[in-house]
């Protein structure tokens, strides 16, 4: 998707009234459209080709992409690092700052830093625990939690200072993102927390994967009668399950993850299981679209994402829209 | 001694009131303790408020109570230390995702805001972060100055 006062492409635009960053995505979002983000995968590697390789997995299917910071407390490449790559190709990112591995002043200088670059997005996170990852004798850091840090970047580009109080000569021109998850206890607290992330700043939010359309349809309902569907654009996460086996092994090993015995049964029975789980997925988006409040889909396809293509095209959630990308 | 912090969670009502009413008393004998000295009384004051709420509510003795607007539940106890709410980590049955054994600290102190009532002033409060240089201070006289408006 072109807009007419694009000036060189990829670059970023100029901020309308009423917005917030010069990105693309907050544009799709703002002008009513259903908009898609995807995961990228970081690499274990410094060799840029890598991501730039994961990244053109995506070209034309999505608004913007997140790049994660040491999801599941494994080291990868960092989320700075990524958008450092991809910004200088034209990508749309949304960086994701987990609150684990630094401190309030390294997240500062990387809000900076990222803006600096071309960052539009930014997704602040509690992050997983060290337990989880291939460090897990680290020092964990949770020196802010997801709810201050949004606070601190609103300060960030709003006030135009930093946490101390201490000026910014230009601020971050940033759309702030969070994280939800409607599928983990306390399921009626669920909808409060999301009213104070947008109290705290939160302009756009992510969900954890959804399997279970009765639970989010449940927590949206909530959300309509807060009316936060108006003041938060809502993005549920989906992907594809690989297997019934892998299915099992999230639902066992990855924390907040809720997959209902239901899928599981429906993928194995099926002859091609990798086919059925980008079925499933297909089927929780033509659902979750339907939903009202509901703002796009954040496809999260771990070691799975050249079916993104796939999903996105079955599904033509973009309509006739093609999302910018290089190369065209 | 998790037994008495969830006791501590499912009375978070009136342990609440007591909570505040021993704030106004601290209030009302504000003269008295600036005339001994809020700094010459903080060290005492934190070896009380150690035992007595490291007993009810396994209170890690950060110097900035939150208890009064967390159901009484110290959210210290939560392994990311987190004051504004549960992560996306919570195990179905409602244990944390860290630490299995142990109920999320965000369950129980839903909970006892429930029990609480008025979320918007309780639970709902950004809890601004942590300042480690108060780790150990007495949380109660910071209190007192602080709705006093007094350094």
């Amino acid at each position: 998707m072109l807009f007419d006062d694009e000036p060189l492409a990829g670059e970023n635009l100029p901020i309308l009234p009423g917005h917030d960053s010069p990105g693309r995505f907050e544009r799709v979002l703002r002008a009513g459209q259903f908009a898609v983000t995807a995961e990228i995968a970081p690499p274990d590697s410094a060799d840029p080709q890598e991501v730039y390789a994961r990244a053109a997995l995506f070209d034309g299917y999505v608004d913007a992409i997140n790049a994660t910071d040491g999801s599941g407390a494994n080291c990868h490449m960092s989320s700075v690092g990524m958008c450092a790559l991809l910004t200088r190709r034209g990508y749309s990112m949304i960086m994701q700052i987990s609150c684990r591995d630094k401190n309030r002043i390294a997240m500062q200088g990387d809000v900076l830093g990222a803006s600096a670059m071309g960052v539009s997005n930014i997704l602040c996170l509690t992050g997983d625990g060290v337990q989880s990852g291939d460090h897990p004798e680290a020092k964990p850091v949770f020196d802010m939690d997801c709810m201050t840090s949004l606070q601190m970047l609103k300060g960030m580009r709003d006030q135009g200072q930093f946490l101390s109080g201490r000026k910014i000569s230009s601020p971050p021109q940033v759309f702030l993102g969070a994280a939800a998850n409607p599928f983990a206890p306390p399921f009626d607290y669920r909808p409060l927390r999301l009213a104070k992330k947008v109290a705290a700043g939160a302009q756009f939010v992510q969900t954890q994967y959804c399997f279970d359309i009765p639970m989010l349809k449940d927590y949206m309902a909530k959300v309509r009668d807060m009316g936060l569907h108006k003041q938060v654009f809502i993005l549920p996460g989906v992907g594809p399950l690989a297997s019934a086996k892998s299915a099992e092994w999230i639902r066992n090993n990855v924390a907040g993850v809720h997959i209902p015995d239901a899928i599981i049964k429906r993928l194995s029975g099926a002859e091609d299981q990798q086919q059925e789980g980008v079925n499933i997925c297909i089927d929780m988006i033509n659902e979750i679209r339907e939903i009202e409040g509901v703002s796009g889909v954040h496809i999260m396809a771990y070691r799975q994402e050249q079916r993104i293509a796939e999903i996105v095209e079955k599904t033509q959630v973009l309509g006739a829209r093609t999302p910018w990308h290089p190369n065209r | 001694m998790r037994r008495v912090r969830h006791w501590s969670v499912n009375n978070a009502r009136w342990l609440r009131w007591v909570y505040l009413g021993l704030e106004s008393c601290l209030v009302m004998v504000h003269p008295l303790l600036r005339r001994l000295g809020y700094q010459r009384l903080d060290a005492g004051f934190a070896r009380v408020e150690k035992l007595i709420k490291g007993f009810l509510f396994d209170s890690q003795s950060c110097g900035q109570c939150t208890l009064g607007e967390t159901g009484m539940a110290c959210p210290m106890n939560c392994p990311k230390t987190l004051r504004n709410g549960p992560c996306g980590g919570v195990r179905s049955n409602g244990h944390c995702e860290i630490d299995p054994g142990m109920l999320c600290v965000w369950v129980a102190s839903w909970q006892g805001s429930q029990r609480i009532g008025a979320p918007e002033s309780t639970i709902q409060v950004i809890q601004p972060p942590v300042d480690v240089r108060l780790k150990g201070s007495s949380a109660w006289l910071r209190a007192v100055r602080k709705r006093l408006g007094v350094d």
